[in-house]
């Protein structure tokens, strides 16, 4: 059990008044808040060690290249990596996608091959697969999501169906960030395994909610966001199996990235430098292995644990205001620590508005999944996404505060 | 509820935005802009039949948050008969009162939206279907498709 009182203790933000009303952050999908100890390591860094890290001798940079390579090291034992130098930062997600796509994307797609993604995947996960397709010639199919309201999770028979030899690629999300849908991500690696298709797991979601093992998923690429998990903004990870890493082409040039440079050509460094061309993100990086500490001081099997009781009662809470629409797993199903709902006759953006007033930060709208949101005929939905300071009775203050917005625009 | 909410919310703007005015598409439509705010997803289309340099006929149709929904609707009840430069003038007028939530007198209906100055962040929603107008007022005729139909 997690020591909720203690934990919120350490997250300076939650302490504050919203519009009169104290602060109820379940907002976490989009980014989480951070802890004291994160805070106070990027102070520390721009106060005591800030330098220029790898090429310089002195003190301040010897200890600024120490805890970004340490903060390598640390992520690397966070997603239980076999080696720091699969470990790549970029400034998120998305730009660990968008090198995924561009470098191994522009090495490997020809015309008639197929990259697979699914119905569910954020703008993030497959907006960048549209422009490699575009690119190589190759066509982007997509894995199907089952249900009026996306709850039966993505068609596994469809899966095996779509997944041919021609696929070259599976770029799929562990989590859906609309839909709350916990996909088998060590199953789809092996599926894709066997015919030859390389794995990309969007764990945006997942990252710093569950333990998180890379080896026994099985995969190739895992683009994480530091922001979701505790962790500073412009900050992100591509983790990458170092025999895939070895042969890929870096897609940024320029310092820091190179062994050799003539007027003529150039020659890279390897992995992960070679991936990481300019002056780093060095604090960010470094408070990101701290928010690693702070997570697994806590052991994200009880935060799953803690997310898992929210996002239940949640459901069964919700499930009592008259016309709502929950999207994703039933109750009782597996489900992550979000719950996304709508009324017909109230728009997501006068709910948030409304909440607003009551102190709770919700999200409202299509959540970057419009192909998803016309598939389930919704302009958006209102989300709630917990996290390891939430608590029962903040969802308590959920439903009463939606309970009025409803009541007002006539709902009954 | 705060009275910032109340004043957002007005009773003008609730039945407007339950009983939209003119919604849907205009068969007889000779221009069309549509407008969308893509980081909140709302989207509004506008149809207009002009007459000369008037507007004869006007329809909206979309989704969106309350407010983008009565806008809109309140917009196409206040603009028809009018001008490019009228409605230009009358935008003007309805700009400045979701921005300062002050309404000269003589304007009464679109008074109503005084409130969104409160919420910077809804100001885009309320103007949404006048740019759509605006737009569809400035965009080259379209060839109408409609064939004759008989009408009792």
């Amino acid at each position: 059990m997690l020591d909720l009182q203690k934990i919120r203790a350490d997250f300076p933000i939650l302490h504050q008044q919203v519009h009169g009303k104290p602060l109820v952050y379940l907002d976490n999908g989009a980014t989480s808040q951070k802890p004291r100890a994160v805070i106070d390591a990027l102070v520390h860094y721009y106060e005591r060690d800030n330098s220029n890290v790898h090429r310089g001798l002195h003190a301040l940079s010897m200890r600024a290249t120490d805890a970004y390579e340490g903060a390598r090291t640390r992520i690397a034992k966070f997603i239980h990596a076999a080696d720091p130098a699969e470990i790549i930062f970029t400034r998120g997600t998305t730009e660990s996608i968008n090198l995924v796509a561009r470098s191994w994307g522009h090495a490997h797609l020809q015309p008639g091959d197929i990259v697979l993604t699914t119905e569910i995947e954020h703008h993030s996960n497959l907006v960048p697969w549209q422009q490699a397709a575009r690119a190589s010639g190759a066509t982007l199919q997509y894995v199907p999501v089952l249900g009026a309201d996306g709850e039966g999770g993505l068609d596994l028979a469809a899966l095996d169906r779509l997944l041919t030899p021609q696929v070259k690629l599976f770029a799929f999300t562990h989590i859906s960030n609309t839909l709350g849908t916990v996909n088998p991500a060590a199953e789809f690696c092996r599926r894709a395994r066997a015919v030859g298709a390389v794995t990309v797991i969007d764990a945006a979601q997942s990252i710093g909610h569950a333990p998180f093992d890379v080896q026994a998923l099985g995969a190739d690429f895992v683009a994480f966001s530091g922001h979701k998990m505790c962790g500073p903004t412009g900050i992100g990870v591509l983790y990458g199996r170092r025999a895939l890493l070895d042969k890929l082409a870096p897609d940024e040039t320029g310092g820091g990235m190179v062994s050799q440079v003539t007027y003529e050509d150039a020659r890279w460094k390897p992995a992960p430098e070679r991936f990481e061309a300019g002056t780093p993100n060095i604090a960010d990086a470094i408070a990101l292995g701290v928010a690693c500490d702070y997570l697994d001081a806590l052991g994200r099997d009880q935060i799953a644990a803690h997310d898992a009781v929210l996002a239940q009662l949640a459901m069964e809470k919700l499930s009592t205001l008259p016309g709502i629409r929950i999207i994703g797993p039933r109750a009782g199903a597996e489900r992550s620590g979000l719950v996304s709902f709508s009324f017909a006759e109230v728009h997501a953006h006068d709910i948030v508005t409304f909440a607003d007033e009551d102190g709770l930060a919700l999200r409202g709208g299509h959540h970057c999944n419009q192909p998803l949101m016309r598939k389930l005929g919704l302009t958006g939905t209102t989300r709630a996404s917990f996290y390891l300071y939430n608590t029962e009775e903040e969802i308590d203050l959920l439903v009463a505060s939606l309970r009025r917005t409803v009541k007002f625009f006539g709902v009954t | 509820m705060s009275a910032d909410l109340t004043e957002l919310y007005q009773q003008v703007i609730l039945d407007h935005n339950r009983r939209p005015r003119n919604r849907g598409k205009l068969p007889t439509a000779n221009r069309v802009a549509h407008g969308d705010n893509p980081t909140c997803g709302d989207q509004c289309s506008v149809y207009l039949r002009m007459d000369g340099d008037r507007i004869a006929e006007i329809s909206f149709d979309g989704s969106g948050c309350a407010i983008s929904q009565a806008s809109a609707s309140l917009m196409t009840t206040q603009v028809k008969g009018k001008t490019a430069p009228e409605v230009q003038a009358l935008y003007k007028n309805f700009h400045d009162i979701v921005t300062t939530g002050h309404a000269p007198e003589e304007i009464s209906d679109l008074a109503a939206f005084a409130g969104v100055h409160s919420f910077p962040a809804r100001i885009k929603c309320a103007t949404l279907g006048w740019h759509a107008a605006i737009e569809a007022m400035k965009s080259d005729p379209m060839p109408t498709t409609t064939t004759e139909s008989h009408v009792d």
